[in-house]
C-alpha cells in the first residue's frame, strides 16, 4: 500500500462569504438537531397521557410555564421551518430550481413560510385553547 | 508513490471487493421518511391542536381512538428513523475520532430506538384503555 498522502483540504466556513441558501442549509441542520431532542418533550408528552392524571399535569405545568412556551415555541417553529425547508430539497433532488433567482425564490420562500406557518398554528392554538 | 504490490488494477479490486450496492440506502430512506412527514404533518398537526386544554381524561380519550393512534404511530416510526439518518450524518461530519464516532453512532441508535419505542408503547397502552 502507498503512504497516505497529505491531500489538500477543502477550505471551511468561515473562508467564504455568508449566503442566504449558505445560512439556511445551516440552520436546516440546527433545527434538525433541536428537533432531535425535542422528540424528548414528545415522548415525555405521550407517556404521560398514557400514565395518568398527575404525570400529566407536570407535563401541562411545564408546556404553560414561561420556558416551556419558549420551548415549544421554538419547536414549533423548528418543525415547521425544517418542513419548508426540506420540501426545498424535494425540489433540487428532483433537478429543479437551480437557477439563481430560482434557489434564491425558494429559500426565501422557505424562511417565510416556517415563520408564517408558525405564527398560524400558535394563532389557531391560541383560539381554541388558549395555549397549554 | 511506490510501486503496487499487486498487479490488480484498481478497478479490479474495487469490483471484486468494493461497493456492497448499499452506498444510497441512507439518502432514499431519509427521502423516503421525508415524503412521508410531509403528508403526516397536517393530520398530526390537527391532533396536537385538538388536545390543547384538554385534561389527561381527555387526551386520553383522543389518544385512544384507532385512527389518531395509527397517524401517530406512523409519523412516530417515519421521524425517528429520519432523525437517526440526520444525526449520524451529522457525526460522520464533525466527529473524526473513530472510537468516540462508532459511540456515538451507537448512541444515536439507541436513542432513536428507545424515543420510538416508548412513544409507540404509550399510544398502544392509550388505545388499549388499560
Amino acid at each position: 500500500m502507498t503512504a497516505r498522502i497529505e491531500r489538500p483540504l477543502s477550505p471551511h466556513l468561515q473562508t467564504y462569504r455568508v449566503t442566504l441558501t449558505m445560512a439556511l442549509s445551516i440552520i436546516h441542520r440546527a433545527t434538525g438537531i433541536a428537533l432531535y431532542f425535542g422528540t424528548l418533550l414528545f415522548a415525555w408528552w405521550l407517556i404521560a397521557a398514557a400514565s395518568g392524571p398527575g404525570a400529566y399535569a407536570n407535563v401541562q405545568a411545564f408546556t404553560g410555564s414561561i420556558i416551556g412556551k419558549l420551548i415549544v415555541f421554538g419547536y414549533t417553529w423548528s418543525l415547521l421551518h425544517h418542513l419548508c425547508s426540506g420540501i426545498r430539497y424535494f425540489f433540487w433532488d428532483l433537478g429543479y430550481g437551480f437557477k439563481a433567482n430560482e434557489r434564491e425564490a425558494l429559500t426565501w420562500g422557505a424562511l417565510i413560510a416556517g415563520i408564517s406557518l408558525t405564527v398560524l398554528v400558535w394563532i389557531i392554538a391560541y383560539t381554541v385553547g388558549g395555549g397549554r | 508513490m511506490s510501486a503496487p504490490r499487486s498487479m490488480r488494477t484498481p478497478l479490479g479490486r474495487v469490483r471484486n471487493l468494493g461497493s456492497s450496492h448499499s452506498g444510497t440506502t441512507d439518502f432514499w430512506r431519509q427521502r423516503l421518511t421525508a415524503v412521508a412527514m410531509t403528508l403526516l404533518i397536517i393530520p398530526v398537526i390537527v391532533i396536537i391542536l385538538m388536545l390543547i386544554g384538554r385534561n389527561q381524561a381527555g387526551a386520553a380519550q383522543i389518544l385512544g381512538s384507532l385512527p389518531i393512534a395509527i397517524i401517530l404511530v406512523l409519523f412516530i416510526v417515519a421521524s425517528t428513523w429520519h432523525m437517526r439518518i440526520g444525526m449520524q450524518i451529522v457525526i460522520e461530519d464533525y466527529v473524526h475520532n473513530e472510537k468516540i464516532k462508532l459511540a456515538s453512532v451507537m448512541a444515536n441508535n439507541f436513542f432513536c430506538i428507545a424515543v420510538a419505542l416508548a412513544s409507540i408503547y404509550a399510544i398502544l397502552k392509550l388505545s388499549s384503555g388499560v
